[in-house]
C-alpha cells in the first residue's frame, strides 16, 4: 500500500500539477494561433513576466495576504495579470499589429514572437537577477498530510498545489462558458473559423484580438505563478515551459482550447511516468522474483534531469504520425 | 430615389483592372441579378459594392448617400448584407450561433429575428444545435444567408447563392429570395443559372468582359434572342 501511496505522490499529484501548468498555457497559445495565425514563442516569457510581476508586488507587500489567510502571492494574481494583459496588449500594438498590417507571412510574425522572446528574457533579468527566488517572501508553505487507514506513508499535497487546482478548474469551466455563452466568446470562435465572415458580420476584429491577448496574459500570468509558487521563481522559467507547452498545443490539435487542456495533461503525465522510479512499485514482488533477477534501484525511463526530452519525443511523433493532433486541428 | 445605384464602376485587384465602367440601378423593392460568361466580373462586382476591392473610378450609391470604398464594416452597420460564395459560414459554430453572429452588431433583436429566421427556414430549427460545418449545402445556403438576414438589411447581396446545389434546392432557393424581396428587402445577386434567375428578376444585368452588354428587365433579356443566343445557351 504504501507503494501506492508513493504512485499518488509522485505520479497522479505530479503528474497533475504539470499537466494543469501545461494545459493553462497551451490554452494561450491556441488561443493566439486560432485568432491570429501564428505560432506565439513569446508566450512562456509571458508566464515568466505575470509571474515577476507577482514576485515584485510580493516583495512590496509580503503580508498583504494575511487577513485573507492566502499566499500573498494568489492576492496579487489579480494585478498582475492585468498588468501582463497591458503589456500584452502593448507588445501587439508595437510589433505585431503593424506587420499585420502589412499583411506579412505567418513566418515573419513567428520571428518577431522571437525578437520578443529575446527582448523580454532581457527585461525579466534586468529586474530578477538570474538566481532563483522563492515566491512565499516571509512567510511558510503549508504542506497537508493526508493519512490513509492501514498504511504508514501519508497522501501529501502542498498549499500551492491545492490552490492551483482550484484556480485550473476555475479557469477552464471560466473559459468554456465565456466560449459558448458570452456574446464576444462567440464571436471570437466565429473569428477563428472564418475571419473574412466575422468582418462581414460586423463583428469588431480589432476588439477580439485585443480580448485574446487579455485572455492569453491572464492565462500565462496564472501558469506562471501557480508553478513558480510550486517551486520558485526562475527568470529562464520560460526555456522549460516553451517545448512542453507547443507540444500539448499541437498533440491537442492547434485551435482546440479543449485539445490544448488535453494535450496538457497528456504531457504533463507522460513526463511524470516518464521519470518515475518504476522500482518502487516492484518492490513488494521483490521477494517472489527469482534470485538470479536483481530489482535495481532505479528503473526510470529517463532521469529527470533529461525531462525535457519527453515532450520533444511526444511533438516530433505526433508531427509525423498524426499532425493535426487528437482534435484534428490546423497544422502550424 | 434607388436604393443601389452603381455608376461607371472601374476597379480590380493589385492595379489590373477587371470592372471597366458597370452601371447598374435597383429599387428598394427589386430583384437585381447580374449574369454573363466566366470571367466577366460578375462576383468582382458584388465584391466592388461590399467594399472588398478598391474602386479606382465611378460611384457607388446607397439610397443616394455615396458608399465607394467604404469597409465592409461600416457598410453592415449602414443595412447591407453579403452573403458570399464559398466559406460563408462559421462551420465549427452551431447554426444557432452562426444566426447569432449576423445580429452581432444588434444584440437586443436576436431572440426575436432568430425566431422568425427559423420560422422562414424550418429545416434550420431541428438542426439549430448542430455544427453548421456538418449541414448539407442546401442547408448551409440558409445558414449563410439567415446569417446575413439576422441583421435586418436593406440591401442583400448574394454570390451565386445556388452554386453547387441540387435542382430541389435550386428552386427553393430561388423561392426564398422572391420571399426575402416581398418582405422588402432589395437583392442583388450573381448567378450561373441564368435563365431561372432571370425569371424572378426585376433587373438583369448581361457584364462581359467588365462592363454592361445589355442591362433591362429580366423578362426582356429573357425574350432578347440576342441574349439568348450569346448568353443563356441559346
Amino acid at each position: 500500500m504504501n507503494e501506492l501511496i508513493y504512485f499518488f505522490n509522485y505520479v497522479v499529484v505530479a503528474g497533475s500539477v504539470t499537466g494543469c501548468i501545461y494545459a493553462i498555457g497551451a490554452v494561450g497559445v491556441t488561443l493566439i494561433y486560432s485568432i491570429l495565425r501564428f505560432a506565439h514563442f513569446a508566450h512562456a516569457d509571458m508566464m515568466t513576466l505575470g509571474t515577476l510581476a507577482v514576485l515584485l508586488l510580493t516583495l512590496a507587500f509580503p503580508h498583504a495576504g494575511d487577513p485573507l489567510g492566502l499566499p500573498t502571492a494568489i492576492v496579487m494574481l489579480p494585478v498582475a495579470m492585468a498588468f501582463t494583459s497591458l503589456v500584452a496588449v502593448g507588445i501587439d500594438r508595437a510589433f505585431y499589429q503593424p506587420l499585420r498590417s502589412h499583411g506579412v507571412k505567418p513566418i515573419v510574425m513567428v520571428i518577431a514572437s522571437l525578437g520578443v522572446t529575446l527582448m523580454l528574457q532581457g527585461l525579466i533579468r534586468l529586474f530578477a537577477g538570474t538566481g532563483s527566488q522563492n515566491l512565499y517572501v516571509d512567510a511558510r508553505k503549508e504542506i497537508f498530510r493526508i493519512d490513509v487507514p492501514g498504511v504508514t506513508r501519508p497522501i501529501i499535497l502542498t498549499e500551492p498545489q491545492v490552490i492551483l487546482f482550484v484556480i485550473t478548474i476555475v479557469a477552464v469551466v471560466g473559459l468554456h462558458l465565456f466560449l459558448t455563452r458570452a456574446r464576444l466568446g462567440k464571436a471570437m470562435r466565429a473569428m477563428s473559423d472564418n475571419p473574412d465572415l466575422a468582418r462581414a458580420s460586423g463583428i469588431n476584429t480589432r476588439l477580439i484580438i485585443t480580448l485574446t491577448w487579455v485572455i492569453a496574459g491572464s492565462l500565462a500570468t496564472i501558469a506562471g505563478t501557480l508553478l513558480s509558487l510550486d517551486v520558485a521563481f526562475k527568470p529562464d522559467l520560460s526555456f522549460f515551459l516553451l517545448l512542453p507547452i507547443f507540444a500539448a498545443a499541437i498533440v491537442g490539435g492547434v485551435g482546440h482550447p479543449y485539445g490544448a487542456i488535453a494535450g496538457g495533461f497528456l504531457v504533463g503525465f507522460a513526463e511524470t511516468l516518464a521519470v518515475f522510479n518504476w522500482s518502487v512499485l516492484l518492490r513488494p514482488l521483490r521477494d517472489s522474483l527469482p534470485t538470479w533477477l536483481e530489482l535495481p534501484s532505479n528503473l526510470a525511463l529517463v532521469g529527470t534531469e533529461y525531462k525535457i526530452v519527453v515532450p520533444f519525443f511526444i511533438l516530433v511523433a505526433v508531427l509525423i504520425w498524426r499532425p493535426t493532433g487528437i482534435f484534428k486541428g490546423k497544422v502550424i | 430615389m434607388p436604393l443601389l445605384e452603381a455608376v461607371d464602376v472601374h476597379g480590380g485587384y493589385g492595379g489590373m483592372n477587371i470592372l471597366n465602367g458597370v452601371n447598374m440601378t435597383i429599387e428598394a423593392d427589386e430583384i437585381g441579378v447580374i449574369v454573363g460568361p466566366n470571367g466577366a466580373g460578375k462576383s468582382t462586382m458584388l465584391k466592388a459594392v461590399f467594399g472588398l476591392l478598391t474602386i479606382t473610378q465611378g460611384e457607388i450609391r446607397l439610397r443616394g448617400k455615396p458608399i465607394t470604398n467604404l469597409s465592409p464594416h461600416k457598410l453592415v452597420e449602414m443595412g447591407m448584407g453579403f452573403v458570399p460564395q464559398e466559406k460563408n459560414i462559421f462551420p465549427s459554430l452551431s447554426v444557432e450561433e452562426n444566426l447569432e453572429m449576423g445580429a452581432f452588431l444588434k444584440p437586443a433583436t436576436v431572440s426575436r429575428l432568430k425566431a422568425q429566421i427559423y420560422e422562414f427556414f424550418p429545416p434550420l430549427l431541428e438542426k439549430r444545435r448542430q455544427p453548421a460545418g456538418e449541414l448539407s449545402g442546401g442547408q448551409r445556403q440558409m445558414v449563410a444567408m439567415g446569417r446575413a438576414l439576422m441583421n435586418e438589411p436593406s440591401v442583400l447581396l448574394l454570390d451565386e447563392p445556388t452554386a453547387g446545389l441540387s435542382p430541389r434546392y435550386m428552386n427553393e432557393i430561388f423561392e426564398r429570395v422572391k420571399t426575402i424581396n416581398a418582405a422588402g428587402v432589395g437583392v442583388l445577386m450573381v448567378e450561373q443559372n441564368a435563365k431561372q434567375a432571370l425569371r424572378i428578376a426585376h433587373k438583369g444585368f448581361v457584364l462581359a468582359a467588365g462592363q454592361n452588354r445589355f442591362s433591362d428587365t429580366g423578362e426582356a433579356l429573357l425574350n432578347d434572342p440576342q441574349v439568348a443566343k450569346s448568353f443563356l445557351g441559346g
